[in-house]
C-alpha cells in the first residue's frame, strides 16, 4: 500500500517532466545531449534548495518573497569574504549561511511574533537584503574565479552529476522525510491547515513557524554557494526573480498557497520542469517573448490541473453555493 | 383537506453511486403546519433540505410545490419560489455589519449607493421580530456570539417572503427565552399559512412546536405521526431502528471528595467578572446559563486560550496553583478543552482521522523526532475504538465523517493526553441521538476513572441527566449551585437570569 501511495504521490509529476524532456528531445537534435543536460543539472541545485525551503514556508500558509535577493546577499557575502577579506573557503561559506539564516530569522520573528503577514515582511526584507548586498559589494561585481569550482565538479561514479546536484537531492530527500515523517513536519502541516486547532490542542506554534522561515533562509544561504560557484562571481541584483521561479516551481509541484498541503519532492520536480522548459525553449529557437508567455501558461495550467485533481475546485464550488445560500 | 405545500414522491439521491442518501422518499408538507423531521445524522434530512432549496440536484423523483413541478437550480431560484431555509451551519459574513447580513440578499440602495438609513430602520424592525431589539445593527456580525449570530441568521430568513420555511437545528445555539421568541414567530408564520419543516434533534421542542413528525432513517421515510398520537420512546425507536435504553442516572458520585480544579474569583475580559467554582475528582460538574453569560469564556480562560485577568486556579487535592497563560501550559498541567466550535477550533479539515486524533500527543509516537506510523495508528485506533467512531479507515479524511463522529474524534484526541481535568463546551451540540449517547457514556466512564469534568451545555435536560452538580452562570458570575436533591428547571432558569437583574447591565 505504501509503495502504491508513493507512486500515486510522485509519479504524475515525474511523468510530466519526462514527457517534457522527450518532447524537446523530439523537437531539437541537440536537446538530449550531454551538454544540455549538464547545463540543466548545473542550474538545478540553487533553485531546488530554495524551493525546498519555500515549500515549508508555503505549507504553514506563509510566503517568502525575499529569497531571491537574500540569495544574492549571501552570494555577495561569500564572494566578498573570499576575494576581499581573504577568508578561507569554509569560513566564507559559514558567513553566507549565517547571513541567510539571519534574513530568515528576521522574516520569521517579525511576521510571527508581531503578526504581520509574511508577504509584507518578506517584501521588506527583499529590499533590505538588496541594499545590504550593495553595501557589502560596494555595488560592484565581485569575482572569485574558479575558487568555488570544486563544489560543482562532476562526480563520475554518480552519472557524472555535479557535487552541488547531489547536495540538492540530499536536501530534498531530507526535507521530504522531515515533512512527512517527523513530529515537527506533521505539526507544520497541521498549522497550515488550522492553526487555531493546533494551538488549542496545546501545541506551541510560534517558534515552529519562526524556525520554518529561518530554515528557508539557511537553505537560501546554501543555495547561494552553488549559485556563486556556477557564475564565478556575483553582484547585488544577481538573484532578481529567483523568488518567483521558486514559488512557481513549488506551486507546479502541487503545494497549496493556502497552506496545509505540499511535497518537497514534487517541488523538486517542479524545478526540473521549469528549468527543462527554459532550456528546451531556448534550444528549439523559441523567441524570447514566446518563452515568457509559454512559461506563464504552463504555471497556470499546472496549478489548474492540480486543483482539479485534488478537488479544490469542487470545494470552491461548494463554498460558492454556501455563499449563494446567503443571497 | 388543506392543499399540500410540498408533495414529494420517489425522491432519490446518491452522492456516491450505490450509496443512496435518499431512497424512494415520499413526503407531504401541508400549508399552515409545522412538520418536524427527525432522524440520526446521516438519515438524509439535510440532503432533503438541500434539494428543496436548490443547493443539491436530485437524481430522481417528483417534487410538487403548490401542485406545480418544482426543481430549483439554485438557492436563489428556491427563494424566488418562496422556499427559504435557515442552515444549520452559520453563514454569517463576519466583516459585514449585522444589518448588512440581514439584507445581504437585497441591500437597499439608491443608484448603487447603500441606503444606510433604510437599512438601519429595516434592520431594527427585523431584529425586533426575533427579540433582539437591543442589538446594535451596525456591529460587525463577527463580534457576536454564536447564539446571537444564529438569531441574526434566522431573522434574515424570516425577513423574506416565503411559503415554505425550512429550519435546520435552529435552536442549537439558543437559550430558553430566545427559543420561546423563535417559537412564537414560527407559530405566527404557521397561522399565516406558511408551511414549516422543522429539523431538530431536540424531542421536547418538537413536541411543543410541531403538528406532525416524520421519522427518517437511512434515506427513507419510516413513519409520519400526529404529534399528539405518538410517544417519545417510539420515535427514538424508529430513528434508531432498535431500542435505545433510556438514559440512566449518572455514575455514582465519588465517596472521597478530592478537589480536581478550584477556581477563585476568575476574571476574563468583559465576559467573566467573578467566577468561583470547585469540581471534584470523579465528578461531572454541569455549567448552565444563557448564551453569552460567560461560560465559554470561563473555560477558555482556564485553558489559557482566553485572557486571564485575575483570580486563582488550584489543581488537585494538593491545591497546586496554576496560572494559565497559553493552551500548551494547560495541557502540561493536565487540562483539556473540547471547544464549542469544532470546525473553527478543533478539526484539521483535509487531514485524516488519525492525524486529527493524535494532534495533541504526536511527539509520544516518535523516537528522535521521527514518527512511528504503527505507534501513531495504534494510538489513534485505540482512542477511536473506545468512542466507537464510525469510520471506513483511519486515513480517511475527517470531514467525511458525520458531525457526531467528528466530535468524537476531537474528544478522542484528549483521551490520549491523560488529562485530569476535562472542560467540555457544548459537547453534544448538533450531533445525533446515538452519538450523544456515546458521549454521555464516555463522560460517565471518565468520571468513574476519577477525572474531573466540567461540562457546559445549553440543553438543561441534558445537563440535569449527566451532572452530579450544576452551577449556573449569569452575566459573568456564578448565580447558583445545585445538586440533584434541590434542582429544578425552574430554579436553574431563575438563576440564569439572576445576574441580569441587578441593575448593572448598563456597565457592560
Amino acid at each position: 500500500m505504501n509503495a502504491r501511495r508513493i507512486l500515486a504521490d510522485y509519479a504524475p509529476m515525474f511523468i510530466i517532466w519526462i514527457l517534457l524532456v522527450l518532447w524537446f528531445g523530439a523537437m531539437s537534435d541537440n536537446f538530449l545531449s550531454r551538454r544540455t543536460l549538464t547545463t540543466i543539472a548545473g542550474q538545478v541545485p540553487p533553485l531546488a534548495i530554495i524551493a525546498c525551503g519555500m515549500t515549508f514556508v508555503l505549507i504553514i500558509a506563509g510566503i517568502d518573497l525575499s529569497v531571491g535577493s537574500a540569495m544574492a546577499l549571501c552570494a555577495c557575502v561569500l564572494c566578498t569574504a573570499l576575494a576581499r577579506w581573504h577568508c578561507p573557503l569554509p569560513v566564507a561559506i559559514f558567513l553566507a549561511l549565517v547571513a541567510g539564516a539571519l534574513v530568515g530569522l528576521f522574516n520569521g520573528v517579525v511576521s510571527v511574533l508581531l503578526g504581520i503577514p509574511s508577504f509584507i515582511v518578506s517584501l521588506g526584507t527583499l529590499k533590505i537584503s538588496f541594499g545590504l548586498a550593495m553595501l557589502v559589494t560596494h555595488s560592484e561585481t565581485v569575482t572569485v574565479g574558479l575558487r568555488l569550482e570544486p563544489l560543482i565538479a562532476p562526480v563520475p561514479p554518480v552519472l557524472g552529476l555535479p557535487v552541488s546536484f547531489l547536495v540538492a537531492v540530499l536536501v530534498v530527500l531530507v526535507g521530504q522525510v522531515v515533512l512527512s515523517k517527523t513530529v515537527y513536519g506533521r505539526y507544520l502541516v497541521a498549522i497550515g491547515t488550522n492553526q487555531n486547532a493546533v494551538r488549542l490542542a496545546g501545541v506551541p506554534i510560534a517558534w515552529k513557524k519562526i524556525s520554518v522561515f529561518m530554515v528557508c533562509g539557511l537553505l537560501t544561504g546554501l543555495a547561494s554557494v552553488f549559485f556563486a560557484a556556477r557564475l564565478g562571481g556575483v553582484n547585488a541584483d544577481a538573484g532578481n526573480g529567483v523568488e518567483l521561479s521558486a514559488i512557481a516551481a513549488v506551486v507546479i509541484g502541487g503545494t497549496s498557497l493556502m497552506g496545509g498541503r505540499g511535497s518537497v519532492v514534487n517541488s523538486f520536480v517542479g524545478v526540473l520542469i521549469i528549468l527543462t522548459l527554459d532550456a528546451g525553449l531556448a534550444q528549439t529557437g523559441t523567441e524570447e517573448f514566446a518563452k515568457h508567455m509559454i512559461t506563464g501558461f504552463v504555471i497556470i495550467v499546472a496549478v489548474t490541473l492540480d486543483a482539479m485533481r485534488s478537488g479544490v475546485i469542487a470545494k470552491i464550488r461548494r463554498s460558492f453555493s454556501r455563499k449563494a445560500a446567503v443571497e | 383537506m388543506r392543499e399540500a405545500a410540498i408533495a414529494i414522491s420517489g425522491l432519490h439521491k446518491a452522492y456516491t453511486p450505490g450509496v443512496p442518501v435518499l431512497a424512494d422518499f415520499d413526503f407531504e408538507l401541508r400549508r399552515g403546519e409545522v412538520h418536524a423531521l427527525i432522524g440520526s445524522n446521516g438519515a438524509g434530512k439535510s440532503t432533503l433540505a438541500r434539494i428543496l432549496t436548490g443547493l443539491t440536484p436530485r437524481d430522481g423523483g417528483d417534487v410538487l410545490l403548490h401542485g406545480r413541478p418544482y426543481a430549483p437550480a439554485s438557492k436563489r431560484a428556491a427563494a424566488d419560489a418562496g422556499v427559504i431555509m435557515v442552515l444549520q451551519e452559520l453563514n454569517i459574513i463576519a466583516t459585514l455589519s449585522v444589518a448588512e447580513n440581514l439584507f445581504v440578499h437585497d441591500l437597499p440602495q439608491r443608484w448603487g449607493v447603500l441606503d444606510r438609513a433604510r437599512l438601519r430602520s429595516d434592520a431594527v424592525e427585523a431584529l425586533r421580530r426575533v427579540g433582539l431589539e437591543g442589538m446594535d445593527s451596525t456591529l460587525p456580525a463577527g463580534r457576536l456570539g454564536v447564539g446571537q449570530q444564529q438569531l441574526v441568521e434566522i431573522a434574515a430568513a424570516l425577513n423574506q417572503e416565503s411559503s415554505v420555511l425550512i429550519l435546520d437545528e435552529p435552536t442549537a445555539a439558543l437559550t430558553g427565552p430566545e427559543i420561546e421568541r423563535l417559537f412564537d414567530h414560527v407559530r405566527r408564520l404557521r397561522d399565516e399559512g406558511v408551511a414549516v419543516i422543522y429539523i431538530s434533534h431536540r424531542m421536547e421542542e418538537i413536541q411543543r412546536i410541531a403538528g406532525r413528525v416524520t421519522v427518517m432513517r437511512d434515506g427513507r421515510r419510516i413513519a409520519t405521526h400526529e404529534i399528539g398520537a405518538v410517544e417519545m420512546p417510539q420515535l427514538v425507536r424508529e430513528m434508531a431502528g432498535s431500542e435505545i435504553a433510556a438514559r440512566r442516572a449518572p455514575v455514582a458520585r465519588p465517596e472521597r471528595r478530592e478537589v480536581g480544579i478550584a477556581v477563585r474569583h476568575l476574571r476574563s475580559g468583559d465576559a467573566v467578572r467573578d467566577v468561583s467554582l470547585e469540581a471534584f475528582r470523579g465528578e461531572i460538574l454541569g455549567v448552565a446559563g444563557l448564551v453569552g453569560s460567560g461560560r465559554t469564556e470561563t473555560l477558555r480562560a482556564l485553558f489559557g486560550a482566553g485572557p486571564f485577568d485575575g483570580g486563582e486556579v488550584l489543581l488537585g487535592p494538593e491545591a497546586r496553583p496554576f496560572r494559565p497563560r497559553r493552551p500548551s501550559d494547560a495541557v502540561m498541567a493536565g487540562i483539556a478543552l473540547i471547544p464549542e466550535d469544532r470546525k473553527r477550533d478543533g478539526l484539521l479539515p483535509g487531514q485524516s482521522v488519525a492525524d486529527n486524533t493524535t494532534l495533541a500527543t504526536r511527539s509520544r509516537y516518535a523516537r528522535g523526532g521521527v514518527l512511528s506510523h504503527a505507534a501513531e495508528m495504534g494510538a489513534a485506533g485505540g482512542a477511536c475504538d473506545r468512542l466507537a467512531v464510525k469510520r471506513d479507515a483511519l486515513d480517511q479524511a475527517v470531514e467525511a465523517l458525520s458531525g457526531g463522529n467528528q466530535q468524537k474524534v476531537v474528544v478522542a484526541r484528549w483521551l490520549l493526553t491523560d488529562a485530569e481535568v476535562l472542560l467540555f463546551d457544548e459537547p453534544t451540540r448538533g450531533i445525533d441521538v446515538a452519538a450523544k449517547e456515546t458521549i454521555y457514556e464516555l463522560l460517565d466512564e471518565l468520571a468513574a476513572e476519577g477525572k474531573t469534568l466540567v461540562v457546559v451545555s445549553s440543553d438543561l435536560t441534558e445537563l440535569m441527566q449527566i451532572s452530579h452538580r450544576i452551577v449556573v452562570m449569569s452575566h459573568g458570575r456564578i448565580t447558583g449551585a445545585f445538586s440533584p436533591d434541590n434542582w429544578s428547571q425552574e430554579a436553574i432558569t431563575h438563576a440564569a437570569f439572576a445576574g441580569y437583574n441587578r441593575g448593572e447591565t448598563a456597565a457592560a
